[in-house]
């Protein structure tokens, strides 16, 4: 950046003109842009019924009033078996994404032209379909059912642990790993001792993390077949049974901050 | 013990660190290796221990030629390599007697050491090294809760259990205030003389040199240009190491400097061993 002299007054700005103009420009396309796509949504979009909306609204929260309690003695059943889905799941996804991780993250990876690749190309395969989409597969494949939600959550959380873990492998003090390597340890004591303590809390915190985001997606599985809470709530929406699909709704939720709570404990711990 | 011929290290980004480097350490000799930011310090004790693999020379310790070993053979031949590293670089988060015992990790074999099943001799040993360096009692304390010298002693005690037969230390003192810098240094220059040790201490300060090394060397540009007694260091020997600067009140101190006072010495974090007191004549 030149520093031009006015009059004698060194002037400083921030930016050059150039790269002055080029924000302005690229601020003025974005607005553009959303001018554009709101008038296109808004033609799509048949106004009576938004207007209409609050009424409608209104009028499924009515029929939702009060929750089916009665119903409730079906749903453990389906709950536990999301749970496990989602927990069982996990530890799949968790026990693939770490030798993964490993060939993926550039300083531990064996061979860095054939098996980095490889992972990278696991990961961005994994990470690209949903669960849910897994599931759809899956449950034409090895049938409806928990298995099948439990291998659509273990293949979509291997991208996403193996990418994280990787990043923190690739993160790490590489001095506490030559400290390591330079009193004569083998390659795997190196990794024991060098490695493996500087990402065990982020290990840790990512398993724990993607448990939390499982429960919530293996609620809905049930919707394509995969099995658990999903289930009684596609068949009540299927029937208009608002009250129990209100019940669901209350007992997923409760099961999601029942997650979330026990994923903070557990990451208060680790820290 | 250490023969040192023809070293030289040449990076991939063609930059020449070490150029035709001799250099022989005798038993229980300590050498500072002296020199600017970039002399090639750091990459010639790597190259002693193939962190840093060497272009082309040899590197003889007790005989054995290190340069040409295999992964298995090299591996042994580190066991007898202590290293004390810049910035401790302990295992953070491994305990202080986990930390003293990865220095055993080459005569272990890998279950015993993950299941942190160490031989009742490592552990005495360790014991007996923590209780040198009086750090006994912190056995069971993180390494990230410690201070500085309390983790640069860690680092010697893991260098020391090694039982080995050279010591690479490379700048021990670069993060600790001036008194743990001469403690610092005067432990590991205690702890050779009672082991009859050799240790090759890269250091940026000079007088620090001076006041425990029974040698220097100076490093410029990846070539020796300096190898003698601590006290040959005069203003023209420290400019044919540095560069032209005004060495009068560094030099004139090294005679002194034995005394051992605890005086405020210069500050260790500084990149070129520059003296408060020289810097407050200049102003």
């Amino acid at each position: 950046m030149t520093v031009p002299v006015r009059q004698g007054v060194k002037v400083w700005q921030r930016r050059e003109r150039a790269a002055q103009f080029a924000i302005w420009a690229a601020w003025l396309v974005g607005v553009a842009v959303l001018v554009v796509s709101w008038s296109f949504i808004s033609e799509k979009t048949i106004w009576p019924f938004v207007l209409d909306a609050p009424q409608q609204a209104a009028d499924l929260g009515v029929r939702m009033v009060p929750p089916d309690w009665s119903f409730i003695g079906q749903l453990w059943r389906p709950m536990w078996d999301t749970l496990n889905m989602a927990t069982l799941g996990t530890v799949m996804g968790i026990v693939i994404a770490v030798p993964v991780a490993y060939c993926a993250a550039r300083n531990t990876t064996p061979s860095a032209a054939v098996l980095r690749p490889l992972a990278l190309f696991v990961i961005v395969s994994s990470r690209s379909i949903n669960s849910l989409i897994w599931a759809l597969m899956l449950v034409t494949i090895i049938g409806p059912g928990v298995l099948a939600g439990m291998v659509a959550i273990g293949l979509r959380s291997i991208g996403f642990c193996a990418k994280l873990l990787y990043e923190a492998i690739e993160e790490i003090d590489e001095k506490q790993v030559e400290a390591v390597r330079s009193t004569g340890a083998s390659a795997a004591q190196v990794t024991a001792y060098g490695i493996v303590p500087q990402v065990l809390p982020a290990f840790a915190g990512i398993s724990v993390f993607r448990w939390d985001i499982n429960i919530r997606e293996s609620t809905v599985l049930g919707l394509v077949g995969a099995g658990g809470i999903g289930l009684p709530l596609n068949s009540a929406i299927t029937t208009l049974a608002w009250t129990k699909v209100s019940l669901i709704l209350l007992v997923i939720i409760a099961s999601v901050v029942f997650s979330e709570w026990i994923s903070a404990k557990v990451r208060q711990a680790i820290i | 013990m250490l023969h040192i011929r023809g070293l030289t290290k040449r990076y991939r980004t063609g930059d020449l660190a070490l150029d035709k480097i001799d250099l022989d350490v005798a038993q229980g000799e300590v050498v500072a290796l002296i020199g600017p930011s970039g002399a090639g310090k750091s990459t010639l004790i790597r190259c002693i221990n193939r962190l840093v693999e060497p272009t082309a020379g040899t590197i003889a310790l007790n005989g054995v030629e290190l340069t040409t070993l295999g992964k298995a053979a090299l591996r042994r031949a580190r066991r007898k390599l202590g290293m004390i590293f810049q910035e401790y670089a302990l295992v953070e988060r491994l305990s202080v007697m986990e930390n003293v015992l990865s220095g055993r990790l080459g005569y272990v074999g890998f279950w015993r050491s993950y299941m942190r099943k160490f031989p009742q001799a490592d552990i005495d040993e360790a014991f007996r090294l923590l209780a040198r360096v009086g750090l006994d009692h912190m056995v069971d304390k993180r390494a990230d809760a410690l201070s500085g010298g309390q983790r640069q002693r860690v680092g010697i005690c893991r260098a020391l259990i090694q039982n080995p037969d050279l010591l690479l230390v490379d700048e021990p003192t670069a993060s600790l205030d001036p008194k743990t810098s001469r403690q610092i240094m005067r432990l590991i220059t205690e702890l050779c003389r009672e082991r009859n040790l050799s240790a090759i201490v890269n250091i940026h300060d000079v007088q620090l040199a001076q006041m425990f090394a029974s040698r220097i060397v100076g490093l410029r540009q990846g070539s020796i240009v300096y190898d003698g007694a601590p006290d040959g260091l005069t203003p023209d020997v420290l400019t044919r190491i540095y560069g032209e600067e005004d060495w009068a009140a560094t030099a004139k101190r090294a005679p002194e400097a034995g005394e051992d006072d605890d005086h405020e010495s210069p500050a260790m974090t500084a990149p070129a061993p520059l003296d408060r007191d020289r810097m407050a004549g200049l102003t």
